[in-house]
């Protein structure tokens, strides 16, 4: 079963949807002990980092999130889910992050528009799974101001250039998480969470 | 590099499409999700369904239409037209839309725009501004006017003027907290004559956030000039696509022949 984690930050309703199209099987679950019994889990994220942080705590899921990682059992991150696994966000203060990968969240330091919105390309730094069959340069749809920066390059899965090349997605064993929207980046976004629950099924 | 993003707009009226593509084979014509999913494998960007219902109890109609729509298209959706209140927004959005465009509830009541950026995020917030030169040739739309211009706000589908102007208004809708801006010439809005391209360098020029081009667009030049002279971030157009002179693919593939980045 997918873990698709609820900590009351916006709505799930269009991951809940697209993986509903694929037919994958999944649970919204805001329980920490649904949570720890799941084969592979799910954290979507729309709201400010110190938000989302303090509702995770709220909910007594930074533990079990940081125990499900190092299980190493299948685990995405999307937008916000990608950013709060890291060490410390800038967004409106400094706030603590989950801390199971190295590194800081940063406001876009150029003079282009910010929110970035829209489809933007991925290159492809390492060979994942969850990437399979994604072909180099693919469109991906984008909403966000803030990126991660990860202190060790080889987690790095995808870049992407919006004024400068920022890391768009990370992966570590079975832990992937992209700063786009697979669920908003119609038939590639699709094939990522396909790729996504095949691992799972494996 | 960020794709210039291209955008259908659905009229929707009841629940159903009242100006949308114009095809013989559909199983149902006037079904706004049928419409939309033939727009994402068209190549569609994004989808703005406008609301034209006139009356409040056809509000659950378009819900209706937004959750079925986000159950079958996985691309951001735009909904406008009677968005009145933070309980409209959350409706929508709790419904399956991406965004809400917000106009006249906007202009009277500017606090919704803050709220509903505090509440939603400003990515959810689009501000639609409808302009109408009032001083100025409104015949020539195009790049490198001559003489003065000046713009204000019109509301109810641009029927009625306001004393606000357009290019302060898009200002200050962005320090209220709005995401993006949809920006409507009223003067080109139906013409196919192409859009007003100075109105939108000037607000996309003192802008940080994305600019929507809309009204007028009839022709893949009109696209390029919206982007290229009036430096929009996205181009919103209708009968262009519903009438199918040109697909959806075929624009951008003329786009990227000119050097716009667009998606494939």
């Amino acid at each position: 079963m997918i873990a698709l984690v609820d900590y009351g930050m916006g709505n799930l309703g269009s991951v809940a949807n697209a993986l509903r199209f694929i037919e994958c099987e999944f649970e919204i679950t805001s329980d920490p002990k649904v949570l720890t019994g799941a084969d592979a889990a799910i954290l979507p994220g729309v709201g400010a980092f110190g938000d989302c942080m303090e509702n995770l705590r709220e909910y007594g899921l930074v533990e079990p999130i940081r125990d499900f990682v190092a299980s190493d059992r299948p685990f995405l991150g999307i937008c916000l889910g990608l950013q709060l696994l890291f060490t410390e966000g800038e967004e409106m203060g400094t706030y603590a992050g989950l801390d199971i990968v190295p590194g800081r969240v940063i406001r876009f330091t150029h003079s282009l528009k910010i929110p970035q919105i829209g489809w933007n390309q991925i290159q492809i730094r390492q060979d994942c799974p969850q990437l399979e069959s994604i072909a180099e340069g693919s469109y991906v749809y984008f909403v966000h101001s803030y990126h991660v920066v990860p202190e060790e390059p080889e987690v790095v899965a995808t870049v992407t250039d919006y004024g400068y090349e920022f890391c768009s997605a990370i992966r570590r064993g079975n832990l992937f998480a992209t700063q786009f929207h697979p669920e908003k980046s119609s038939e590639i976004g699709l094939q990522i969470l396909r790729n996504f629950v095949g691992e799972v099924a494996q | 590099m960020l794709a210039k993003r291209i955008i259908p707009c659905l009229d929707v009226k009841e629940g159903r499409v009242v100006k949308g593509v114009n095809y013989v084979d559909f199983r149902d014509a006037g079904d706004p999700v049928e419409q939309a999913a033939w727009y994402n494998e068209q190549g569609a960007d994004e989808l703005t369904f406008l609301d034209i219902t006139a009356s409040l109890e056809h509000r659950d109609t378009v819900l209706d239409i937004v959750r079925r729509t986000a159950e079958q298209v996985f691309i951001p959706f735009t909904v406008g037209g009677g968005i009145r209140t933070i309980e409209d927004i959350r409706d929508t959005t709790q419904a399956g839309a991406d965004k809400v465009s917000i106009m006249t509830a906007a202009l009277l009541n500017p606090e919704i725009i803050t709220e509903g950026a505090e509440r939603f995020g400003s990515q959810c917030i689009v501000v639609a501004i409808d302009a109408k030169r009032v001083v100025g040739d409104e015949n020539y739309l195009g790049p490198a006017p001559g003489d003065h211009i000046e713009w204000r706000v019109h509301t109810h589908g641009g029927t009625r003027p306001t004393e606000v102007d357009a290019l302060e208004y898009a200002r200050r809708a962005e320090e209220l907290g709005a995401g993006e801006l949809l920006v409507t010439s009223i003067d080109a809005d139906g013409t196919k004559a192409g859009y007003d391209v100075e109105l939108l360098r000037r607000i996309s020029e003192n802008a940080g956030i994305p600019v929507i081009a809309s009204g007028g667009a009839g022709t893949v030049d009109h696209l390029y000039e919206a982007i290229d002279y009036g430096k929009a971030d996205a181009v919103l157009a209708a009968s262009i696509f519903h009438f199918r002179e040109l697909t959806i693919r075929e624009c951008k593939e003329q786009l990227a022949a000119r050097g716009v980045p667009v998606r494939l």
